[in-house]
């Protein structure tokens, strides 16, 4: 069905950016701006989500030309699934920064970047258009470039040198990929393209371009063996940056292998491999990072690593209730590590560190949000009933029909590094005592209400949605089992593109 | 004309690489612009060439009479370079800044220990 | 260095080709040329006259900063790009005004479009050539 409105949820973003940009300088005009603008991001991306999850996926051609000659963006279950889960975690870190982000970083235009980043993220996961999605994937990474580099500090560079150069890497080789595909078939609509490469017989050729893809999506998702520049950076930028950077920018990665690999590259037994012995390597690889790092943010970096494994496994397996386990989980990390940036950010400001050698007696402290901090981090383990807990269970149950029994021992391993992290982080910070010679100095303390109030009101509306995804489960499975149905058939998602006109064959 | 793109684009993409694999934070810019470029002859080689037919119509005609070259490749290099352009932009100014910072164009000296970390 | 034959040719360079870049948005539809082209010919008149009489010179002619002329460019081609959908059509569709215009000829939402990314080159351009050459290390 056509409509010619879902490309809101990226003009609405173009234009906060712009009145911010017109507001330069003007800090509180572009604090309010951001909140306002996330705010109405968020109820464009609930009434989309709405709209088709009843009426099933829409499409809209740009400039009004037909199918396979326009840019074509399409709104189908997972595509505006994501967009809500970014318009949710937009508008909490949107209300985090106006409190969280020093007054120096604004004046060189914090807020503007931020919005043209959730734009970038929008229009990727809407595009139904290879060489489209490259140019979001460009709009995401340069803003992302000027957030990670915002204030200047010299671990800040470094870590955007290195985030630099592996980020415009991987978009040599996606564009690789994309010149490689076009001279395959001559098409760029990644609907029909799914079509004209199944009438292509030259098989090598084909998985040529399906490993330059995979190469360039696996730098931006940060799978193993091209991991290393996501530990070395995330822990630099500002905890509202990390945040978003955490949830949002690794998962996009993730997002364009299904994408690429369900319409296009449909997995042969080489490809499974191949991302199997990925997803196994980069779980053991992230989780055994994580079992060394003291700071906070570092071992999260690396609990990001692992938790990606999850989801790539279950896309190896590209079976139904492996790809609901992927996508489910991908729902759920999106929530959590969003959150959990959040909650580094928070500790900062109460302890003025994060690293958890220094820290201490936080519960005691802060009773009732050390409780609700211990809610995601159980959720992030995957305590039962909580967010984390449902899609393992579908990976697990997956991976033992199809044998993947050392997907299996990497799935409990990852599971059980990740409590014993966590675990540990939760004695070191909440319930040890401060180390005696370490000066408390509570910034969080001298702040007025309203401002502690913007500061944990992210984080109570994080915890929330995450609960609201392990406590009423049976929604997410449904709509999950939808989107995997989707993603299995992509005859629906053709239809939706092209229309009728191409089932003749 | 193709043997001798494929050339090009052949040594574009070993210096690019030769270069990024180097430790100076210069040099790996360059191999990335390098390759970059590379990348761009290589989608306008797959594009097919054709010469001496550009895709305008005539004037005095409404359709094409005659077999043309494909604009799309053009369109989607034009794109590429205009992204390159900005991002090498930003990455010249990055260096530059990292270089008054940490006096060095190394990339091994870019590791700030963790006991600095906030 | 400050050389008077550069300093006396962009005197009456500087007007040429700014004209010579509205001469390339205008005839952009059909023709080669365009905002993206224009823009960076005026800009590069900017830059020629920063060589000849220093950037502060330059700043002075421009009056404002250039990176207002960012937010101004962005807003009309995004402008352009939604009108349609008040009309019922998708995105980035042409409208086109049915009059045509002498000199200029026809107009439609596709000339807003090359006007403000001729702004947004010419902001961008001049911010980051200014940011440069204005830093002192």
């Amino acid at each position: 069905m056509i409509d010619n409105h879902i490309l809101a949820p990226v003009f609405i973003h173009l234009f906060t950016a712009i009145l911010q940009l017109i507001a330069w300088r003007k800090t509180v005009t572009q604090r309010f701006l951001s909140v306002g603008g996330a705010f109405i991001g968020l109820l464009i991306a609930i009434r989309l989500f709405a709209k088709v999850y009843t009426e099933g996926s829409l499409s809209m051609h740009a400039s009004n030309w037909e199918a396979p000659f326009s840019i074509v963006f399409v709104a189908d279950l997972l595509a505006v699934s994501m967009v809500l889960l970014t318009a949710i975690a937009g508008f909490a870190v949107s209300i985090f920064s106006s409190v969280g982000i020093a007054r120096q970083r604004m004046l060189y235009g914090y807020f503007p970047i931020f919005h043209f980043l959730l734009m970038g993220l929008n229009g990727a996961f809407l595009t139904g258009d290879i060489f489209n999605l490259y140019v979001w994937f460009e709009v995401i990474i340069i803003s992302s470039f000027v957030l990670m580099t915002l204030g200047g500090r010299k671990a800040q560079l470094e870590g955007a040198v290195k985030y630099m150069a592996m980020n415009i890497l991987a978009s040599t080789f996606f564009l690789t990929g994309i010149g490689i595909l076009y001279g395959i078939s001559g098409s760029l609509n990644m609907a029909d393209l799914s079509i004209r490469i199944r009438e292509f017989h030259n098989q090598p050729l084909l998985d040529v371009a399906a490993i330059f893809f995979l190469l360039g999506f696996g730098i931006k998702s940060a799978v193993f063996p091209l991991y290393y520049w996501l530990p070395s950076s995330y822990h630099t930028p500002p905890s509202a940056v990390a945040a978003t950077f955490g949830g949002l920018l690794t998962k996009v990665g993730v997002y364009a292998i299904l994408r690429v690999f369900s319409l296009m590259f449909v997995p042969d037994e080489f490809t499974k491999n191949l991302l199997m012995v990925m997803a196994v390597l980069t779980i053991l690889t992230g989780a055994f990072g994580a079992l060394i790092k003291t700071n906070i943010r570092r071992l999260f970096s690396y609990l990001i690593v692992c938790h990606i494994g999850f989801m790539i496994g279950g896309i190896a397996m590209f079976t139904k209730a492996a790809l609901m386990g992927a996508v489910f989980y991908l729902i759920h990390d999106i929530m959590v590590k969003t959150n959990m940036f959040l909650i580094a950010g928070y500790i900062r400001q109460v302890r003025g560190t994060m690293d958890m050698t220094k820290l201490g007696g936080l519960y005691k402290a802060y009773p009732l949000i050390s409780l609700l901090i211990a809610l995601v981090l159980f959720s992030l383990v995957g305590v039962p009933p909580l967010s984390g807990f449902w899609p393992k269970i579908y990976l697990f149950q997956e991976a033992f029909v199809g044998g993947q029994y050392f997907f299996i021992a990497a799935l409990i391993i990852g599971s059980l590094v990740t409590m014993y992290v966590i675990a540990k982080l939760w004695a070191d910070v909440f319930w040890k005592n401060t180390p005696e010679d370490q000066p408390v100095e509570d910034k969080f303390k001298e702040l007025p209400p309203f401002k502690k109030v913007l500061l944990l009101m992210p984080i109570v509306l994080l915890c929330s949605v995450t609960l609201y995804i392990g406590l009423q489960a049976e929604h997410v499975v449904l709509a999950v089992d939808r989107i995997s149905n989707e993603l299995l058939d992509t005859s629906s998602y053709v239809k939706t593109v092209l229309g009728d006109k191409v089932f003749k064959k | 004309m193709e043997l001798l793109l494929v050339v090009v684009l052949g040594l574009l993409y070993a210096a690019g690489i030769f270069l990024i694999l180097r430790r100076s934070m210069v040099k790996l810019l360059l191999g990335i612009m390098l390759l970059g470029n590379g990348t761009n002859i290589l989608i306008f080689l797959l594009g097919t060439i054709t010469k001496g037919k550009p895709p305008v119509i005539g004037p005095d005609q409404n359709v094409f009479q005659d077999i043309y070259a494909d604009p799309i490749p053009q369109s989607l290099i034009l794109t590429a370079i205009v992204i390159s352009f900005a991002l090498t932009a930003f990455a010249i100014v990055l260096l530059k800044r990292v270089y008054a910072l940490v006096d060095s164009d190394d990339l091994d000296d870019l590791n700030t220990p963790e006991e600095e970390d906030l | 260095m400050r050389s008077i034959i550069l300093q006396t040719a962009t005197r009456y360079l500087l007007p040429i080709l700014l004209l010579f870049s509205f001469f390339l948005l205008l005839r952009g539809h059909y023709s080669p040329g365009g905002g993206f082209v224009g823009g960076l010919v005026a800009s590069i008149a900017f830059v020629l006259h920063s060589f000849a009489n220093g950037t502060e010179a330059t700043m002075k002619i421009l009056g404002r900063k250039p990176l207002s002329l960012i937010p101004v460019g962005l807003g009309l081609a995004a402008l352009s790009m939604v009108m349609p959908t008040f009309f019922g059509l998708p995105p980035m569709t042409g409208l086109w005004f049915e009059e045509k215009i002498p000199v200029i000829g026809s107009i439609g939402s596709a000339l807003f479009f090359d006007l403000g990314v001729y702004l947004v080159v010419v902001g961008v351009v001049l911010t980051i050539l200014f940011t440069i050459s204005l830093t002192k290390d």
